[in-house]
């Protein structure tokens, strides 16, 4: 059995700043984002790869970062919610929309749904309502039974903003 | 959920990463997109003492289409399968069949070889792959092998592969003017993986079936080839009575899994409905 501390240096940008960490091999992604660089916008749901609130974008694909080894991050580029907007300042476009339509209760899920939607607005940026909920599969929220979400989304179809 | 400790490598090429699993092949597993072995791990259903991490090696990726056929390289991603332009142009089933699985997340991570090496019996790669008339490129200590997909799974998650063989590209032959496929499948809800999947391609020539091939998944231990409908179709019409006696031959092919989820009698029902819904498509 391989000794817990054998560490891997992970060099990663994180929302455009560069970080180096060293962590275990068995590290899962969402705890090197969560724990060692103290970004605790992206979530722990399920951790299982059914939920979606662990959603970060690696190199612009959004991915499931509670099954994504920290160690398979080396030289990647990472977004999360944190890296949407400086606090304070104007929301993210999917953000307001987000606001704007009352897409969140508890807002659990929020910040990896938001994640999702900006590739689902990429792939399609005129997507159907089909189109809205195909896209958010990956994505489960206990509290809005995901109307106002799709309402949110719709809003911002074809507005040709970068979400 | 934390998995037990092991050690990574990233390989940079195919010969390092044989040479690693040929120094310890039963406490080494390969690490692609992860989709299937993280969520093993974390259960510790597996404890490898090492990951060889293959998912930047280059010679396993790439979608190439030349003329005489169609090779995909293990590490293509659901998504990439999907998203290829080239390829929905030559077989539109790519695109299809990959909306079908699991989410978006999980299509930008997950591979064909690892859907084809893991061998679930609920995968969706399998079904098409058969057929598709496939084969499979085998790299080893030994060198390259082929296989084709519907001599490639044995039993429930297995393979042909030995411990020291890497799954390295897969490869099709392109399809004759006229061959349409498709694929549908009944999701399990929860999970996403095919209650039963059937990938069917047929080709006719003045209404009479020419050509005939039929991959099915979900219903048995792995995925198998529909041979006994497939040559009762062949110089036949698709017409109603034709294709409902073919699903229905379809259905009694095998004996199907049972689980809690699906019995085996309802399973084989499922072949049935499928097989009808998927021939009258391609009819019209």
């Amino acid at each position: 059995m391989p000794e817990p501390d054998n560490r891997h240096v992970v060099t990663l940008e994180i929302n455009g700043t560069r970080k180096t960490v060293a962590v275990e091999a068995r590290k899962l992604l969402v705890h090197l984002i969560r724990e060692d660089l103290g970004l605790t916008g992206t979530h722990v749901g399920c951790d299982t790869s059914q939920c979606g609130a662990c959603t970060v974008e690696i190199d612009g694909l959004a991915i499931k970062s509670c099954t994504v080894l920290a160690v398979m991050a080396d030289g990647a580029s990472i977004t999360t919610i944190e890296g949407l907007t400086d606090i304070g300042a104007e929301l993210s476009p999917v953000q307001a929309a987000f606001h704007e339509h009352h897409a969140l209760q508890c807002g659990f899920c929020t910040p990896g749904m938001v994640m999702s939607v900006r590739q689902l607005l990429r792939d399609q940026p005129n997507p159907s309502e089909h189109d809205i909920r195909h896209g958010l599969a990956g994505n489960i929220c206990r509290c809005t039974g995901y109307h106002n979400i799709v309402r949110a989304i719709e809003s911002l179809a074809s507005k040709g903003d970068q979400p | 959920m934390i998995p037990a400790a092991f050690d990574y490598v990233r390989a940079s090429s195919l010969a390092q990463a044989i040479d690693l699993l040929r120094d310890d092949p039963d406490g080494t597993k390969l690490l692609a997109g992860g989709h299937t072995l993280l969520p093993a791990l974390k259960l510790r259903l597996a404890s490898p003492e090492l990951l060889v991490d293959i998912s930047g090696i280059a010679e396993l990726k790439g979608i190439e289409i030349s003329e005489t056929g169609i090779r995909i390289g293990a590490l293509a991603t659901h998504a990439e399968l999907f998203a290829s332009e080239p390829l929905y142009r030559e077989l539109p089933v790519f695109r299809q069949a990959a909306s079908l699985i699991a989410d978006p997340q999980v299509r930008n991570r997950g591979t064909i070889g690892g859907s084809l090496a893991n061998a679930d019996p609920a995968a969706d790669w399998p079904a098409v792959a058969v057929a598709l008339q496939a084969e499979i490129e085998i790299v080893g200590p030994n060198g390259l092998r082929r296989v084709a997909t519907r001599d490639f799974f044995i039993d429930i998650f297995s393979t042909v592969l030995e411990p020291d063989e890497i799954l390295a590209s897969v490869h099709i032959p392109r399809p004759r003017t006229g061959m349409h496929f498709i694929y549908r499948k009944i999701r399990h809800p929860a999970s996403g993986f095919a209650v039963v999947g059937i990938a069917v391609g047929v080709r006719l020539q003045e209404g009479a079936v020419d050509e005939i091939s039929i991959g099915v998944t979900g219903a048995a231990n792995h995925a198998f080839a529909g041979q006994r409908a497939s040559d009762f179709l062949i110089g036949k019409t698709l017409s109603q009575d034709n294709i409902e006696q073919a699903a229905q031959l379809l259905s009694e092919t095998t004996e199907c899994l049972s689980d809690r989820y699906a019995s085996a009698e309802y399973r084989a029902n499922l072949i049935r409905i499928e097989t009808r819904r998927a021939l009258f498509a391609l009819a019209s």
